[in-house]
């Protein structure tokens, strides 16, 4: 295994894709703090370091989704990265779904009792603060990865956004984004084509020739992955809901019964609302250590194919530029031009394969550590649940039966 | 002496209009169509049991031996038929066609205007010890035995089979009958039968019992979409569905039926569980349970819009239907609840399944070898999850909402049985008001000097006065025998309940014991990854 800072320590922090991003202490950054406001997430980013560039050895600022957008973009659009693998950015925070939720609740219809409409809302605003936490650790990782990165730690834009107290004006960039990323998608087809081998561009190194095969097939598979698992996860959530008012009938049925039938069915509701809370958490546990993994991983993989695309433009580049050099020596003009190009060309490539191969092997070695960990851990939680509700249910059973 | 007949029953009961074609779809009770969408065919067909989830076999118990036993019942049956031809008692009402079912061995339909002339009272006539009088004490030994809800017999309803092609074609299942019971001829006996087979016996004996007060549990619901499906289809996972359920739904209605000391002994269920070869119900679309549920009812319904003031003691009946009227809404939330998860568990079981696949496919593309490995083990622990899931909902199913659904069906029957009452005690009322203006006339014509009249009215005062005696004597029985059976009916509620409830509590349980299994297994493995 390779000496890697991003090992996986026991004792880590409860991150879902598993780094532990905090081990050098030279620069350490969290999000201590974050605030949800009506269409805005504010995120405290905090930062602890002994590095000199800085002013100060712990600061704070507030940062919204956009600026870490901006500060994605001006690595991607950095030539100097080109060789390396950028963190990808994390989603934009959207609790659009959640509110709604909690909306329609609240308008509510009238068939609810009060106890069960207390539940919901329980449920709905357990949901809401979930999807809260899970943005602020995206974006956590996302600026802890950078951090951890020998060579994007010092990029300057990167000492900006940590430490420049003031509002660094990049919504204005908004509209121009949109544009910018329209564009983007076209040149990404275009990368598609390349990285897919039609353009007829020769791959002559046969670790790149592998790593291309596997992350296309690769990426679209967790790609699907994904999606499936938070199919499966909301269904799960459905169950679970579902006891709530199967519980309340159950217990108005109790409640009303004259003959002793009223103990079992008032015992069959309480027990299945206790075991809603055990389904819910099987539910949300699958969604951190399964759903998100899974998305982490369709956002790295494509990361690492376009370290790859970025890889294949070099080769052309540089194939190009023996082509010109050629018929500059044909032609017998401008060939000292022509071979120092072809020269530059040359570096730039073998300089971006050197990190580049060096990139993929670390993606390799975290995402096995983050799949090992999460699968260990997803195994454990299903396994508490799972036994604690056999035991509640066997209980009951055994209350009923000796009532017989 | 279970069928009194009354003109009013009787009109009321022949000359309705059947319901109109295809009016299962639209019954008070939930549509067994919806049910069969959610099983969606993306999910594998579920296994059918060909017994029901309900405790089937009863202990057996040897009532054979005792001296009063169903063997002199049977004796005494059979002398009865011949008795209530021969002895014409003075009940003879001129305008009473009596339905004389017990001799239906003919393809009379269950409810026809007969007209033979006894009229048989469900009392005993204080005058003689008619053979009639025998058999009702017997009779009434037997239920007391049979009261102890241990019937030594068993029905299981399975083997669907399709006879037939096209539009035409049907299921057949076997119905199978084994029992020590003397009353019958063997001790255990199978025979085919179709589902119009099923509504006519319900027909049959509902249309004899309840109106006097016997419970009579309705057949399950007919459902056009669901038999079409059936019908025009090959093999494919939503019919195999329907076909399931409906297998289910026969043998819980027939074991229910037989659980019924009274209706165990009537003709026509023996004959239906017997005979090779069963007249076929005619105008099943008419008979359709709730049709028959519904004539009976509607007729009641009618009567309760009228002020009716009854007497105090009535505050029993008051409170039960009262009581009744809270379950049947408590069982309807609690229902459509448990459907809603039904519904969802399905969808996890089809979403766990597709994600199983994908992991799969993730596992192979995998180049790490013990990250792929670990991967592909998981995509196994998610495909053996999903059956989990199938199996789950299965039980939410079978177990828990069929059991709701089958008494939210018998609640409308024990409701109706309550109407019933209203209606006869209103006959009673009605008769009693006829008499008094017989009276009235009589009184006049004293001084009118027309003999022939007085002598006339002179009669219809002696005839009345029968009926409104007549009128008492059943309102006083039909009270006596909803009673009864309220509290037959509220013991089978509890067991079945009680029952339904550890059994659900049961695959709960075994789901978990699964899951630990399975993820124990899998521990292991995601270890191994380095």
């Amino acid at each position: 295994m390779e000496d890697n800072q991003e090992i996986v320590a026991d004792n880590s922090k409860p991150r879902t894709v598993s780094v532990d991003l905090q081990a050098d202490p030279s620069l350490q950054v969290e999000i201590s703090d974050a605030v949800s406001e009506r269409d805005k997430v504010k995120f405290t980013v905090h930062t602890k370091t002994n590095l000199t560039h800085f002013k100060r050895s712990e600061f704070s600022v507030v940062r919204q989704h956009e600026e870490f957008i901006w500060l994605h973009d001006a690595y991607t659009e950095n030539e100097d990265y080109a060789g390396i693998i950028i963190p990808s950015t994390p989603p934009k925070p959207d609790f659009e779904a959640s509110r709604e939720k909690l909306q329609k609740l609240g308008e509510g219809d009238g068939s609810m009792t009060r106890e069960e409409f207390a539940k919901m809302k329980q449920e709905l605003e357990a949901e809401y603060l979930a999807i809260f936490k899970k943005t602020v650790a995206m974006h956590e990782v996302f600026l802890q990865r950078l951090a951890a990165h020998p060579v994007l730690r010092k990029d300057h834009n990167f000492y900006v956004f940590l430490e420049y107290d003031q509002d660094l004006s990049v919504r204005g960039k908004n509209r121009k984004e949109i544009l910018g990323g329209f564009l983007k998608n076209i040149v990404k087809s275009a990368d598609e084509v390349l990285i897919t081998g039609l353009s007829g561009t020769k791959e002559v190194d046969e670790f790149f020739e592998h790593e291309r095969t596997f992350l296309v097939e690769y990426h679209n598979r967790v790609k699907d992955a994904c999606m499936k698992v938070d199919k499966m996860t909301r269904s799960h959530k459905n169950v679970a809901e579902d006891y709530i008012p199967i519980a309340s009938a159950l217990n108005a049925l109790g409640t009303q019964e004259t003959s002793h039938l009223n103990k079992n069915l008032l015992k069959l509701g309480e027990l299945l609302e206790k075991l809603r809370k055990l389904e819910g958490r099987v539910a949300s546990d699958e969604d951190l250590k399964l759903s998100d993994l899974l998305r982490y991983y369709t956002r790295d993989s494509q990361a690492a194919k376009d370290l790859l695309y970025r890889r294949l433009r070099s080769l052309a580049d540089y194939e190009n530029a023996n082509k010109a050099l050629d018929k500059a020596r044909m032609k017998n003009k401008d060939v000292k031009l022509m071979e120092t190009q072809q020269q530059i060309c040359c570096q730039k490539f073998e300089k971006l394969s050197d990190s580049a191969k060096q990139e993929l092997i670390n993606f390799r070695a975290r995402r096995v550590a983050a799949f090992r960990k999460n699968m260990i851990e997803l195994t454990e939680l299903e396994l508490k649940h799972a036994k604690a509700s056999m035991l509640l249910v066997r209980n009951g059973l055994i209350a009923l039966k000796g009532d017989q | 002496t279970r069928y009194t007949e009354s003109p009013f029953t009787q009109k009321m009961a022949a000359e309705r209009e059947p319901p109109p074609l295809g009016d299962g779809d639209h019954t008070d009770f939930r549509e067994l169509d919806d049910a069969e969408d959610l099983f969606a065919s993306t999910v594998s067909t579920l296994e059918s049991s060909p017994s029901s989830p309900e405790p089937a076999s009863l202990p057996a118990e040897d009532i054979s031996t005792k001296p009063n036993g169903p063997k002199a019942a049977q004796i005494l049956l059979d002398d009865d038929q011949e008795d209530l031809f021969a002895e014409a008692t003075e009940e003879v009402s001129l305008d009473s066609p009596e339905r004389d079912a017990i001799l239906s061995s003919d393809s009379t339909p269950a409810i026809t205007p007969v007209t033979p002339t006894t009229l048989v009272t469900p009392r005993m006539e204080p005058k003689s010890l008619s053979a009639s009088d025998l058999f009702d004490i017997s009779k009434d030994e037997i239920e007391e035995e049979l009261n102890g809800d241990t019937f030594d017999i068993s029905v299981s309803v399975s083997d669907p089979e399709k006879v037939g092609d096209g539009m035409n074609a049907y299921l057949a299942y076997r119905v199978t009958t084994k029992t020590s019971l003397a009353m019958f001829n063997s001790s255990e006996f199978s025979v085919k039968r179709r589902f119009s087979d099923f509504l006519g016996l319900h027909g049959k004996l509902a249309s004899k019992y309840m109106h006097i007060g016997y419970i009579v549990p309705p057949a399950p619901e007919k459902s056009i979409v669901g038999m079409t499906k059936v019908k025009v289809s090959k093999e494919d996972p939503s019919s195999a569905e329907f076909v399931e359920k409906r297998r289910a739904a026969l043998e819980r209605y027939l074991q229910r039926t037989v659980k019924h000391p009274t209706l165990l002994q009537d003709p026509d269920l023996r004959q239906f569980l017997e005979s090779s070869e069963l007249p076929r119900a005619v105008s099943t679309q008419a008979l359709s349970g709730a049709g028959i549920l519904r004539m009976v009812n509607k007729a009641a319904d009618a009567v309760n819009k009228m002020t009716i003031k009854m007497n105090e003691s009535d505050a029993w009946f008051e409170e039960k239907q009262q009581q009744f009227e809270n379950l049947d809404q408590q069982l309807r939330k609690l229902h459509a609840s448990v459907e809603a998860l039904v519904c969802h568990r399905k969808e996890l079981s089809a979403n766990t399944s597709a994600f199983a696949k994908s992991a799969a496919m993730l596992g192979n593309s995998e180049d790490h070898t013990a990250l792929s490995r670990a991967l592909s083990q998981l995509a196994e622990v998610e495909e053996k999850i999903d059956q989990l899931h199938q199996e789950q909902a299965y039980a939410d199913f079978y177990l828990f909402s069929e059991l709701l659904g089958d008494y939210i069906r018998l609640i409308t029957a024990v409701k109706g049985v309550f109407d019933q009452r209203m209606k006869c005690w209103q006959k009673w009322q009605d008769a009693q008001a006829t008499l008094l203006k017989k009276r009235e006339a009589e009184a006049k014509l004293q001084y009118g000097g027309k003999p022939d009249k007085l002598q006339q009215a002179k009669e219809e005062i002696r005839e009345w006065e029968s009926k409104v005696q007549q009128g008492e004597r059943e309102f006083e029985q039909i009270s006596k025998t909803i009673r009864k059976e309220v509290g037959r009916f509220e013991k089978d509620r509890v067991k079945d309940f009680k029952a339904v409830i550890i059994k659900y509590l049961e695959s709960l349980v075994h789901t978990q014991q699964q899951l630990i299994k399975y993820w124990e297994a899998f521990l292991p493995e995601a270890k191994a990854i380095a």
